[in-house]
Order: structure tokens, then C-alpha cells, then sequence
């Protein structure tokens, strides 16, 4: 789509066999990356792959621990927290940084206002502000505060702000992932129009159709290594998935135990509608793993958390083994047999400053009552079945949470959620930041409870552990269910195809086994 | 596991500064103790002992309701006004009630009835404000305190509400007579004192006030009923608030707009000098009693001995509270830098 920029020009910013290693751990090894002004150069990878430790060194943020980086022909060390913007080299976060009392032209000219002694220059700003917006094409009033912008025009803020820069390479990371069609669509616009002028855009997206439209380069990355950067005219959708993906199951998974086949259906969902997903239907059967694989935000925690009652749902119907469920709140799912385990164990999951035991008990607290008074040896006993069933390590039941590794933190937390003994789990990201050896004893632990009767929802952006755990797989896109894929259907190129909106549902009949 | 060396380095440390941690307002109220013994004798003698029991016995009250409130995450300043009004309204009801039947133990037991509804209800209104109404609790508590204080202007009509002296007769007792040798105040300051630390350490209801200071949403993922647990420790705040009037209104006898000034403050500096987070999340009752035996002591002492002015009580105690908090705070500052 894009015009191919003329390659004979240098580049503005290259990096040379750039590595990283945070403390003894290396996530990136050796990648070379250059890109020219004017040009899109896109890098993908999964999560995990190194894609934004690359972006920080890239923008300074993080030095390589080996490798250089060359700026505008010369060799460079670019200077940390973001001084590098001041060098021409802009970051716009998929957080956007604005402060949201501050007016669009305040957030414009942060940090750089225009003074006159120690006065500030007010109509100067405004007046500058609304040139660049102007440039833009975009209607912004100079005046508006922050928080009262839509999230596509706070994008538009930000790139304002790194024109007003002077900006000659943006990174953009993730940026449609928060946009409608329609928004990323101007954003797409506002890209050209920037690569007209010679700014050099990279640009960090999932959305391989998106990739295939804007970039003109591809940098595939995996597991920290440069996999391969492409032109974009010689791939197709399908080219870039393999290439992400490429890896062999090893035997980090159980082996899979095929639920009954006309085992009960302990959950069923009906056309659930809440905000942020809509139609969204699926059964679940005793015994059965079914994944639920998609994009950060496709909404799929949204689905977990309108089921068990933690959001409110605006349409449709949740049963449990045959009743109608409508929970108020998290406590009625939990009685009635359906726990729903975080993604976010240190924000929401875990008492960081408490012990072992008020952690695990929390959600159970009622078991442990007496004659209405808590009973600390009860307590004990669960916190020492607990630590057996989990393998949980600490050496001291009182030291803080907060400080077990993330591991033990989370195994805690998979404690905590099956105290409740229920029949129907969901876990989001149950293995999120933990060692392999961890994510190991998870997967049997995972695996062992399926066997034992129960049903378990894995929600997971780590696409081989959702092909490795799962029976069945829902993928999510935008708030809906681009698919539900079976057995031998189960592979990493084929969830891509969805997740990234290539291939698109309407399989219906398979949605209830 | 490279995480145990961390773990058994950490431990070490904690199990002593732990210690001090816990032991430290009692610490502080020994030394106290002894400083007010060297410099006049009279400070242990036991008139003197009683009476400061009894004197902190308002405060103390107030503030084991407080340490709920303030270890669930919350904030109460209507507590001073809101003893003021709910001492005012006592009056008024028993002066009307002997206008009508006579003065009686029914007067006072109809005025004692009041106290504990308006307790409640006040107690509960701050409760329902800022979790239905989702405003934040010190703007709530701001804004009662300042409606109590003026209401109870407003009845004494900027002067003094005096309960009728028939009435007091038979009222006096409660704060001025005793049972196995000490006032009835300290007995209900006991009672309190005791409950309360039941309820925080061995109910369900305390272990989710700590979860709710500590992080509230991990408290709402573990299926706990955040804004009913927090309208309770505003109800149960309520309900202590009336119990320090019932033993404060036979005292003098009468309520002005100058009752229970600064109350608040003092109710919140015994709960944090007990070493209760003011953040939340953590809660002593057990340091509360010392907090508020240690306030009173301060005052008392310096009443007992010339070196420093009575008038710089406010001053002296200011520096304790500082001190304690500065003391809490370079404790957890370590802590949170570790766990990072």
C-alpha cells in the first residue's frame, strides 16, 4: 500500500546486534533493527517475544547490555526517562502519559512551556497549539481538558505534542489496540501524513491485516531473537503468523484426558452481553479444559468477570449445572461452585502486606468461624493442606506475600481460589510472569483437577499454553467470539488467523458441544 | 529456589523489629510512667491513677471505634461534634421527659436510649455517604462534623444546655461511682476495649476490615461486601461515639458548643501513636488504649509538674504523634522498598 521509500537512504536510527539481559535472564539476543525516515516499520512478535524491551532501548529508556545503537549517522548512547524525545526520538504508550486536568495545549508544550521571564506565554501556546492540531487535520480544541477527550483524541494529543518536537522518529506501541475501526483509520491517515514529511514511524501491533496495510518493513521477533525483517510486499497475513509462531510443543504439558463424551454441562452462557463483549455463548462440561486465547483486550477477562457476577452484565443467560445463574456478586458464584482466579495476582488477588494464611482464607473466611469466631487452628490445617497440594514454598508462614516469588504468589493465589472447592474454575493468566519449572506444576496441577471432575476455563495470551492445556478453544477479537476450534484445529497459526481478525467465525454450530 | 535467601535474610530482621513494633506504645507508656513518677510521686497515687483511667476513658472509646474505621481505609472527623450533638440531644430529651413524667432512672434510661439510636444513625449516615454516595470519607465526616457542631450551637443557642438537676441526681453515679474500686467509665472503656479487640482479631468482620484497608479490591475479588463492611465500621463508630456521651454527660451535667472540641483529632492521634496505619490495613486495639492512656498522661503530667506549661499540652503532644508516625513510616519504608 504504502510507497516503498527510496532505500538508498541511510538510516535514522539503527541498532546493531543490540542484546539484553536483565540480571542473568537474556531476553534479547543480538537483533539488528534499522529504520529509515519516512518509512513504517512494524515489529511483531508474541508476548514475551522482547518487542518492548527493544522499543525501551530503542528510545533510551533501557541500555543494551551489549550491541550499539547509531542516530542520525552517529554512533549514540541515548540518555534515560525519555530525554531522548528531546533528540527527536518520541514514544507514544499504549498508556497514553497525559495528565488528565491539564488543557491540550498545557499537555502539548509539558515540560517546555513558552515563557517570558517567569510568565507563561499563554496565548503564544494556544495559538501554536491549534497550528500543529491544525496540521492534523483534527478538530481539538486547544482549550479542552484532557479527561474530557475520547481515547483516539488523546492519541492525537500525543502525536501533536511529538511534532511539536520536532519528532523524526515516533514509536507507536500498540495504538489501535484501544481505537475503533473507524479511529484507527484516521490514525492510519495521520501516519502517512507524517511519513510524507520524512518521520520515520515504528510501529508495534498485533493486527497483522493492519501491519500488511500500513508498514513497509516487518520485524518478526520470538523468544528475544531476530526471526527476520521482511518487506511487507513479500508476506501475507498468513507468512507472518508462521513466522511468530514456529516452535515445538515440548513436553512442558500433561497429557490431555479427553472429557466424556456425554459428560454434564456445568456451564452454559447464552448470548452474554456486557460492557466491552457481546454474543458471547458457550458450554462447558465436567472434566473439560477450554481455553480461551485472543488479544490483550478482545475481552476476555470481561467474560470471566460478568459471569461471576464482578461486572454487571447487560444481557443474555449464565446456567450452573442446569440453574439459572444471576449473580449479584462474587459471593453468590463462589457458593454456588464457580471461582474465578485474577490475572492481576499482586493488584487484585493477594494481600501483598499480609502472611500466608490470611491470604489463603480470605475468600473462605466463613469456614473457619466457631461459634462466630474464627478459628486460627482451622486456618492452620488449610494453610497446611494448602502448602502440600500446591507445593507452595516458604519458610516462614508469616513472612509477607509480597515478598515470595512470583511463583509461590501465584500457587498461593491458585490455593486461595480452589478453598472454596468449587466445581467450576476460571483462571486467567494462571501462569503470568512465573518460571517454567512453576508453570510445569501448574499444568499438572490444571491438568489433575480436570481429571478429578472439575471444569476449568484457562484464559491466556500465551498461546501454547492454551493449545497445550485446552480440549477446546474460544478465540476472542474485539469483544466477540471469532471462533471455537477443536482437536487437530488447535494450532498456533490458526488461532493467529482469528485472534487477528483474518479468519472470521460463523461456526455456530459448534459453539455447544 | 533463589527466592529463600532473601526470605530467611528478611526474617531475621523482621522478628526484631517486629517486636519493637508491637511493643513499642507500651514502651512509650512505661517510660511515661516513670518520667511522671521521678517527677512527682503524686502521679502514681491513687487518686491520680483513676483519674486519669477515667478521663481517657472518653477518648479511649471513641477511639477503639475509630480503629475500624481507620483500618478499613476510612477517615472520621464528626466524632468531636458529633458527642457534642448527641450529648445536647440527650439533654434536651431528658429535660423534656422530666418536664412530662418527673425525673426518674426511666428519664435516664429513655436519654441513654436516644444517645445509642443517634449514634447509629449518625454513625450509619457517614457510612452511607461515602460508600452508596461514593464520596470520599474525610469530605463526608468534614461535612457532618460541621453540621453537628452548628446544630448543637444552634439548640444551646450559643450558650450552655444544662440537664435538669433532678434528673442529674440520679444520673451522677454513672461517671462518678465506681464498682471493685475503679469508675464506671474505665469499666465501659474495658468493655469496649475488650469487645473490640474481639472483633478485630477474631472475627471474619475484622480480618475483612484489614483486607478492605489493604487493598480494597483485592477485598471485592474475595468476595467480600466491601461498602457493608465499611458502612459498619462507621455504625459501630457511631455506637461508641454514644456510649463516651452516656458516661461524659453526667459529668458536667450540661453541653455546649464547646463540648468535645478536637475530640476527632485526639481520638485519631491515640489510634496511630497505637500503631494502626493510617492507610489502612492494619489495625491494634490493643495499641489504641495505650494510644489514649498515653495522650491523657502527657496532659496529666504536665498538670502535676511546673518544668513545662500546661498550656503547651497541645504542643508536646503534637510531637509524640509526629514522632510515631515517622516512626511507623521508616519501618514500612523498608519494608516496601525490599519487596520491590
Amino acid at each position: 500500500m504504502a510507497e516503498a521509500p527510496d532505500t538508498s537512504v541511510p538510516p535514522i536510527l539503527s541498532a546493531n546486534r543490540i542484546s539484553k539481559s536483565f540480571g542473568e535472564i537474556p531476553v534479547l539476543f543480538s537483533i539488528d533493527f534499522d529504520i529509515r525516515p519516512g518509512e513504517v516499520h512494524a515489529i511483531i512478535g508474541e508476548n514475551g517475544a522482547g518487542k518492548s524491551t527493544l522499543i525501551k532501548i530503542l528510545s533510551g529508556i533501557e541500555q543494551p547490555t551489549s550491541g550499539t545503537i547509531t542516530y542520525d549517522g552517529q554512533k549514540v548512547v541515548l540518555p534515560p526517562n525519555g530525554e531522548a524525545a528531546a533528540m527527536g526520538i518520541v514514544v507514544i504508550h499504549q498508556e497514553l502519559l497525559l495528565a488528565e486536568h491539564l488543557t491540550v495545549a498545557d499537555s502539548i508544550f509539558l515540560g517546555r512551556e513558552l515563557k517570558s521571564g517567569p510568565f507563561l506565554k499563554l496565548r503564544d501556546m494556544r495559538e501554536q497549539a491549534r497550528a500543529i492540531l491544525d496540521t492534523l487535520h483534527v478538530s481539538i480544541d486547544p482549550d479542552a481538558r484532557i479527561n474530557t477527550l475520547s481515547v483516539a483524541d488523546k492519541q492525537m494529543v500525543e502525536i501533536a505534542k511529538a511534532i511539536s518536537r520536532d519528532a523524526r522518529v515516533i514509536i507507536m506501541d500498540e495504538p489501535t489496540a484501544v481505537l475503533s475501526v473507524a479511529e484507527s483509520r484516521t490514525l492510519f491517515e495521520q501516519v502517512r501524513r507524517l511519513t510524507a514529511k520524512g518521520v520515520a514511524v515504528i510501529f508495534i501491533s498485533h493486527k497483522l491485516d493492519e501491519i500488511m496495510e500500513l508498514a513497509d518493513r516487518v520485524t518478526v521477533l520470538r523468544d528475544g531473537q531476530l526471526i527476520a525483517t521482511v518487506g511487507t510486499e513479500n508476506l501475507t497475513p498468513d507468512s507472518i503468523a508462521q513466522m511468530m509462531v514456529g516452535r515445538e510443543l515440548s513436553n512442558l504439558y500433561p497429557p490431555k484426558h479427553e472429557p466424556d463424551v456425554d459428560a454434564d454441562v456445568v456451564l452454559s452462557v447464552r448470548d452474554l452481553e456486557a460492557p466491552g463483549i457481546s454474543g458471547i455463548s458457550f458450554d462447558l462440561k465436567r472434566g473439560e479444559i477450554l481455553g480461551f486465547a485472543g488479544l490483550i483486550g478482545s475481552g476476555r477477562t470481561a467474560v470471566a468477570e460478568a459471569i461471576v457476577g464482578l461486572t454487571k452484565k447487560s444481557g443474555g443467560a449464565v446456567s450452573v449445572q442446569g440453574a439459572p445463574a444471576e449473580f449479584a456478586d462474587v459471593s453468590k458464584s463462589v457458593a454456588a461452585g464457580l471461582a474465578y482466579m485474577t490475572k492481576d495476582r499482586k493488584g487484585r488477588g493477594l494481600l501483598l502486606n499480609a502472611g500466608l494464611q490470611p491470604n489463603l482464607t480470605l475468600l473462605t473466611l466463613k469456614k473457619h468461624l466457631r461459634m462466630g469466631f474464627l478459628d486460627g487452628r482451622s486456618e492452620e490445617q488449610a494453610l497446611d493442606r494448602a502448602v502440600r497440594r500446591f507445593d507452595i514454598r516458604a519458610r516462614d508462614p508469616s513472612v509477607q506475600v509480597g515478598k515470595l516469588s512470583g511463583g509461590n504468589q501465584q500457587k498461593l493465589m491458585l490455593g486461595k481460589t480452589m478453598e472454596s472447592e468449587p466445581e467450576i474454575v476460571i483462571m486467567d493468566e494462571p501462569t503470568r510472569g512465573i518460571d517454567v519449572g512453576t508453570k510445569q506444576q501448574i499444568y499438572h496441577i490444571i491438568a489433575a483437577l480436570a481429571a478429578e471432575g472439575k471444569a476449568i476455563i484457562v484464559i491466556s495470551s500465551e498461546m501454547q499454553e492454551v493449545i497445550g492445556l485446552s480440549h477446546r478453544v474460544v478465540v476472542m477479537r474485539q469483544g466477540r467470539m471469532a471462533g471455537v476450534l477443536e482437536g487437530a484445529e488447535i494450532t498456533e497459526a490458526e488461532i493467529m488467523r482469528y485472534a487477528a481478525g483474518i479468519k472470521q467465525g460463523g461456526e455456530n454450530e459448534r459453539l455447544s458441544a | 529456589m533463589s527466592v529463600s535467601v532473601p526470605d530467611t535474610a528478611s526474617k531475621q530482621h523482621k522478628g526484631f523489629r517486629l517486636d519493637l513494633k508491637t511493643a513499642g506504645p507500651l514502651l512509650a507508656l512505661i517510660l511515661l510512667i516513670v518520667l511522671g513518677y521521678s517527677l512527682n510521686p503524686l502521679f502514681l497515687g491513687e487518686g491520680n491513677v483513676t483519674n486519669l483511667l477515667t478521663r481517657s476513658a472518653f477518648i479511649g472509646i471513641i477511639a477503639v471505634g475509630a480503629t475500624f474505621v481507620i483500618t478499613a481505609g476510612g477517615i472520621d472527623l464528626s466524632v468531636g461534634s458529633m458527642a457534642a450533638f448527641i450529648a445536647g440531644m440527650m439533654i434536651i430529651i431528658m429535660n423534656a421527659a422530666v418536664d412530662s413524667m418527673g425525673a426518674s432512672i426511666w428519664t435516664v434510661l429513655l436519654g441513654i436510649g436516644c444517645s445509642v439510636i443517634l449514634g447509629v444513625g449518625a454513625g450509619f449516615i457517614n457510612g452511607f455517604l461515602t460508600t452508596k454516595g461514593k464520596i470520599e470519607a474525610f469530605i463526608v465526616t468534614l461535612g457532618t462534623m460541621g453540621i453537628y457542631r452548628s446544630l448543637i450551637t444552634y439548640f444551646a443557642d450559643g450558650g450552655t444546655l444544662s440537664l435538669n438537676s433532678g434528673a442529674r441526681e440520679i444520673y451522677r453515679p454513672v461517671y462518678y461511682d465506681s464498682f471493685i474500686g475503679l469508675p464506671y467509665p474505665v469499666w465501659v472503656f474495658i468493655i469496649v476495649a475488650v469487645i473490640g479487640w474481639v472483633l478485630m482479631n477474631r472475627t471474619a468482620f475484622g480480618r475483612y476490615c484489614m483486607a478492605i484497608g489493604s487493598n480494597e479490591q483485592v477485598a471485592r475479588y474475595s468476595a467480600i461486601k466491601v461498602d457493608r463492611v465499611r458502612t459498619w465500621t462507621y455504625i459501630l463508630q457511631g455506637l461508641c461515639v454514644s456510649l463516651a456521651t452516656i458516661i461524659y454527660v453526667p459529668r458536667l451535667g450540661s453541653a455546649s458548643s464547646a463540648t468535645g472540641v478536637l475530640w476527632e483529632l485526639e481520638a485519631i492521634a491515640a489510634v496511630i501513636i497505637g500503631g494502626t496505619m493510617l492507610k489502612g490495613g492494619y489495625g491494634r486495639i490493643g495499641g489504641t488504649v495505650i494510644g489514649a492512656l498515653i495522650l491523657t498522661a502527657i496532659g496529666n503530667i504536665l498538670n502535676l509538674t511546673d518544668i513545662i506549661s500546661n498550656y503547651l499540652n497541645g504542643a508536646v503532644q503534637g510531637v509524640i504523634i509526629v514522632a510515631a508516625v515517622y516512626l511507623q513510616r521508616g519501618s514500612l519504608g523498608r519494608r516496601g522498598r525490599k519487596a520491590e
